[in-house]
């Protein structure tokens, strides 16, 4: 909403208060300022001038050397290649060293040898069009007329009334009503103290009835039209509206046109309300029906478009068909024209949510559907009518045919309030008195009457004490309500849940691991970029049905191709070797009746010299350690599509699968066009903290002293060691403390199709030394074990 | 005999003295005063001697004896020594090489800033709530005071699942989903992540991070929101931050305002960061609208409380001095590794 400051003046009188002071008054009362700028102030050194003299330039046959006065002792001698001029006319003069519209410096010289000291200014470059200033031409000098000031030397700003200030507002949805120099007036009437006066909206008739040209008016939506008032003007007189009327609807950013078009725009910009003007000869039978649109109607609006109506579209028809979009947009032949002799003046409340909907569907947001959507004061529509009509008389612009139709099937009520100011202190923690509340909502139009609020329509706003509370608040301030601390201890903190995954993310960082975070939302070609088979489950997803692109259009049902996407831009930008992790959120569906389950999954990923699959799996066993989890099964995972065949593991715990981890597909590499291994683990993030335990109590250091034996067999290369291992430790028993895989040997040494791997066995007795005896009994258990799976005790 | 031993006194010393190591000096040692050295031999021939002579000569051969052996110790500790220092010596690195690297795992700038915010709640005794990102429209729009046609519902571009289920474009949802499962007191934050059909530029992308506050109990005022907003802006930019309400409107609350702190940059005095301002807007605020707390379950005649909602990556971006939120989302490790 950009704010006149000329037309804010002529209702409220805030002369003296700086542009600056207004913007930041106004803002912390709650009409926020987005920014302020002052008309012309690009322009500087242009002045009024009068030509005194007009001769030919001596070397050109199409420039003139001029003399003008501009208000100095001596006239100044400009050269000019314009063509409209005479001597006498008053024109805007660019003086030596002075910037026209669009930055450009003019500055003393000589055209063709003889000196010229400035220039002669047309329009455009003021910054102007002919529709401020309708009796200019556009491509000549700019000649004064008799509504300008004509001072010679005056600022050319205020000589033309080019000096306006513009504030620009950013009105919030609950407060329609301000989206108007009135509503505007009237806060600020309130934040300066000063006393708010409406134009006169009275106007003298011309006799007649409207009926006899506007016969009836039909509402047959009244559930979408809340009231229609209509009303005639005749002997319409088409002409530019006068420069007062002009120069305030450029400030509002409207472009003049004519009288009649200007008046409508001009109330809607006075009092927000929309209104249309109709050409009596366009409206069949002389009659307005507000009804549904038929059926496979259409219509073309006044842009020229075809548009096709359905039924739920509320339009504006005659007798035979619509002749407007009710509230968005009028038909073609509807609009002001140079021979329109009457005029149907339309002030009318549609539905907001109708209006919306309807702009939407015909992609036509227009001034006046971006106001109904907000929701319009049905009790202003008359109001706003009788303030056009006197205007018309105003501006002689035709005569007002007596008598208005105003349909109006179901008034308004107005709302009604408990005036309790005690409440409202304790609710906002001030001390205002009674009196000084009443005072405030008397300003904005309140009414205030035993102990009762009657609240003004423009106000939909206000329906609870907590809003009174509010008009009270900010216009007391909001700067002088006090401060207090929160008082009382409260046990906050983390639970349990955000506890566990602070631990888990320290430990991704200290694994050296950096944190990501991505979208999630992917696009649901990821799916075939992981190798996920056209019947995997996770290609069942929650499909966002207006999404802003296919790359951003379903939810995740797994997180490995968004860490995939940052390895990619990482390897792409010469990243050698990065190692990452997110705790990232998948959302599995369960139907349209139940939210997914947002699942959260632990996914890591590196790359780059120094990784491995063994460093990956390093750092998710150091992961599981740090969760507390210890017994978990370790299984090669063959049939993981995403994952290399031959380097895949897959982690259980009683079953369940809790993580799977390994070397990334060469053919997924290949469709992120990633050029080195990848190594990534998945892990189930709610069950590592259901099976996870961060309990920790100390053990007895050992007492005893450890014997140590090394053992080293030979195998099938396919044997995996986790078999030998668990063998030899169910076989030797408590004793063993530790194990551990201390060299693995394939080669001649072996054979063919075998390994050698060797293990260091700690054992010790938690109550005794243990003797050589027990330990070489352990020792050969430990070997018969192996043995069983063909692991021979190598000599 | 005598002469004997002074010459074996004066031969031993100057051996021990010329030997350049270790196992020279053993050698010497050996030659000397082992079993069979020339010395102990010396000592084997006391029995001929007449047991006048006996003690002299006995107490002269001692003296031999221990002034080779002490000689023998000093030169042994001399070389040594001189082995260490020579040991030290060849061992010296350029110590001004880079160290082997050591892999170091970085925190994302927004879980930082994040984890700033918490623990500010968390001193003042909040506690973390948590809600999901596919919402019903209810939670996100309707208990919210924002019904079907609201034009509040214009302004938050939704993605929406089905009619009823959407991407929540807010965390105030978390407000009501809190309320219908604690009783007052209540102090929470919820931080998530929330979703809007914006298109990505360098300030705006369709997922974003908020957190929501809410405080619910007897008598709390518009001041206890100031109060607790004004510590977290110091707590965030230092102690001698303002902060300015300016009246807004949310649908959720009643009164509503945005809050602006004096910049963190000039200090209130103007700059690029805050447009000359002096404020820069962080945080929007507001009582809880009756209506609100009704749907949450909690009468509003007994219980009022205030709750505010700021955008992490906004905070994030001022903390860093970041100036496109693209790179919170394209995880480049040159970026990553700066935090």
């Amino acid at each position: 909403m950009d704010l006149s400051r000329r037309w804010l003046q002529d209702y409220v009188d805030i002369e003296g208060v700086s542009d600056k002071e207004f913007a930041d008054k106004i803002t912390l009362s709650g009409s926020k300022v987005e920014s302020y700028a002052k008309e012309g102030e690009e322009l500087r050194n242009i002045v009024v001038g009068q030509v005194l003299t007009l001769e030919r330039h001596p070397d050109s046959d199409h420039m003139w050397v001029t003399d003008v006065n501009v208000g100095k002792e001596a006239p100044i001698q400009i050269v000019t290649g314009a063509q409209n001029l005479t001597v006498g006319d008053y024109v805007p003069v660019a003086l030596d060293h002075s910037v026209v519209h669009g930055g450009k410096e003019i500055v003393a010289g000589k055209l063709r040898g003889v000196e010229s000291n400035g220039m002669l200014c047309s329009l455009a470059e003021l910054g102007l069009t002919a529709h401020d200033f309708p009796y200019a031409i556009e491509d000549g000098i700019f000649m004064l007329g008799n509504d300008c000031d004509k001072t010679p030397g005056k600022d050319i700003r205020d000589a033309i009334g080019l000096n306006d200030t513009v504030t620009e507002f950013e009105i919030t949805p609950n407060r329609p009503d301000c989206l108007s120099v009135i509503g505007l007036a009237r806060e600020t009437a309130v934040t300066f103290g000063k006393t708010l006066k409406l134009p006169d909206a009275r106007y003298e008739t011309k006799g007649e009835n409207v009926r006899d040209y506007l016969h009836d008016v039909t509402i047959h939506a009244p559930d979408k039209c809340y009231r229609y008032a209509g009303a005639v003007v005749k002997n319409v007189r088409i002409k530019p509206s006068p420069k007062w009327v002009r120069e305030r609807l450029r400030a509002s950013g409207v472009r003049p046109i004519n009288n009649i078009v200007d008046i409508t725009n001009f109330v809607m910009l006075e009092y927000g309300q929309p209104m249309h003007a109709f050409d009596l000869r366009f409206l069949e039978g002389g009659v307005v029906n507000v009804r549904n649109a038929a059926e496979g109607e259409h219509i073309t609006t006044l842009d020229g478009e075809d548009r096709a109506l359905s039924p739920e579209m509320l339009v504006i028809a005659d007798a035979a068909k619509p002749v407007a979009v009710a509230g968005i947009m009028g038909g073609e032949y509807s609009g002001i024209m140079d021979d329109t002799a009457t005029v149907v003046f339309e002030s009318a409340c549609f539905n907001g949510v109708s209006v919306r909907k309807t702009a939407k569907k015909l992609g036509m947001r227009t001034e006046s559907s971006g106001r109904y959507e907000k929701g319009l004061d049905s009790d202003g529509c008359r109001r706003s009518l009788d303030r056009a009509l006197s205007l018309i008389a105003l501006l002689d612009a035709g005569d007002v045919v007596d008598g208005v139709i105003d349909v109006y099937p179901a008034p308004k009520q107005q709302t009604v309030l408990d005036f309790c100011p005690d409440w409202v202190n304790g609710f906002i923690g001030i001390d205002v008195s009674a009196d000084e509340q009443k005072r405030i909502l008397e300003a904005l139009d309140f009414e205030v009457k035993d102990g009762k609020i009657y609240v003004p329509s423009f106000r939909g706003d206000v329906e609870h004490k907590a809003d009174i509370s509010e008009e009270v608040a900010r216009f007391y301030g909001f700067d002088k309500i006090g401060t207090r601390d929160l008082s009382g201890a409260a046990a906050g903190g983390f639970n349990e849940a955000q506890k566990f995954e602070n631990l888990i993310v320290k430990t991704c960082m200290a694994l050296g691991m950096s944190e990501v975070a991505t979208y999630s939302f992917v696009s649901p070609k990821v799916y075939d970029k992981i190798c996920l088979p056209e019947n995997s489950p996770y290609r069942e997803n929650i499909v966002i049905s207006n999404p802003l692109g296919e790359d951003t259009s379903v939810m995740r049902t797994t997180a490995l191709p968004s860490m995939l996407d940052v390895v990619a831009r990482n390897y792409n930008n010469r990243n050698l070797k990065e190692s990452f992790f997110e705790i990232a959120k998948v959302y599995n569906p369960r139907g349209t009746e139940e939210l997914p389950y947002e699942q959260l999954t632990l996914v890591l990923a590196e790359y780059g010299e120094g990784t491995s699959y063994y460093t990956l799996k390093g750092k998710v066993e150091a992961l599981l350690a740090a969760a507390g989890v210890n017994e978990y099964d370790v299984l090669p995972m063959k049939t993981a599509a995403s994952y290399h065949p031959g380097r895949t593991a897959l982690i259980t715990t009683d079953g369940r699968e809790l993580a799977i981890l390994g070397e990334v597909h060469p053919d997924v590499l290949e469709n992120y066009d990633i050029g080195t291994r990848v190594y990534a683990a998945q892990i189930d993030f709610d069950l590592l903290y259901e099976i996870g335990n961060t309990v920790r109590t100390y053990k007895r250091l050992p007492r005893f002293p450890a014997l140590t034996r090394d053992l080293a067999f030979v195998c099938d290369k396919s044997l995996p060691v986790l078999t030998i291992e668990k063998l030899m430790k169910k076989a030797i028993g408590e004793i063993l403390e530790h194990i551990e895989l201390f060299d693995v040997y394939e080669g001649v040494q072996v054979g063919p199709f075998k390994k050698s791997v060797a293990f260091s066995l700690t054992l010790r007795g938690k109550d005794r030394t243990l003797t050589d005896e027990e330990a070489n009994a352990a020792v050969s258990r430990a070997v018969n074990a192996a043995a069983a799976v063909g692991a021979i005790l190598r000599a | 005999m005598k002469e004997q031993l002074e010459r074996l006194r004066a031969a031993a010393l100057a051996e021990i003295t010329e030997s350049g190591d270790l196992s020279a000096l053993e050698a010497v040692r050996v030659k000397f005063l082992g079993k069979k050295g020339e010395i102990t031999g010396i000592l084997k021939q006391m029995g001929k001697l007449t047991p006048e002579e006996r003690p002299v000569m006995g107490q002269l051969a001692n003296a031999v004896r221990q002034a080779v052996e002490e000689a023998v110790e000093n030169a042994a500790d001399a070389l040594k020594e001189k082995q260490k220092a020579l040991r030290l010596e060849s061992e010296t690195l350029d110590v001004t090489m880079p160290g082997t690297p050591a892999a170091i795992g970085h925190r994302h700038p927004l879980s930082i800033v994040l984890d700033e915010v918490k623990d500010i709640f968390i001193g003042m005794g909040f506690q973390i709530a948590d809600g999901p990102e596919v919402e019903w429209d209810y939670y996100n729009f309707e208990a919210l005071n924002i019904p079907e046609g609201h034009p509040a519902r214009d302004t938050q571009d939704t993605f929406y699942i089905t009619e009823k289920m959407l991407l929540r474009t807010q965390t105030s949802g978390c407000q009501i989903r809190y309320m219908e499962g604690h009783k007052p007191p209540i102090r929470m934050i919820a931080p998530g992540r929330v979703f809007r059909s914006d298109p990505v530029d360098a300030t705006h992308s369709p997922l974003f991070h908020q957190i929501e506050g809410l405080v619910v109990d007897k008598g709390v005022t518009m001041a206890d929101l100031k109060g607790n907003l004004l510590t977290l802006a110091k707590k965030l930019y230092g102690e001698d931050t303002q902060i300015r309400l300016r009246p807004h409107h949310f649908p959720f609350t009643e009164p509503s305002c945005e809050i602006d702190v004096s910049c963190f940059r000039c200090r209130g005095k103007g700059c690029p960061m805050c447009k000359n301002e002096g404020w820069i807007e962080i945080l929007g605020a507001g009582m809880v609208h009756p209506k609100v707390l009704e749907r949450g379950g909690i009468d509003p005649e007994v219980y009022s409380g205030f709750a505010f909602g700021l955008g992490v990556e906004r905070l994030a971006m001022f903390r860093f001095n970041v100036d496109d939120m693209r790179l919170f989302y394209e995880n480049d490790a040159r970026f990553l590794k700066q935090f």
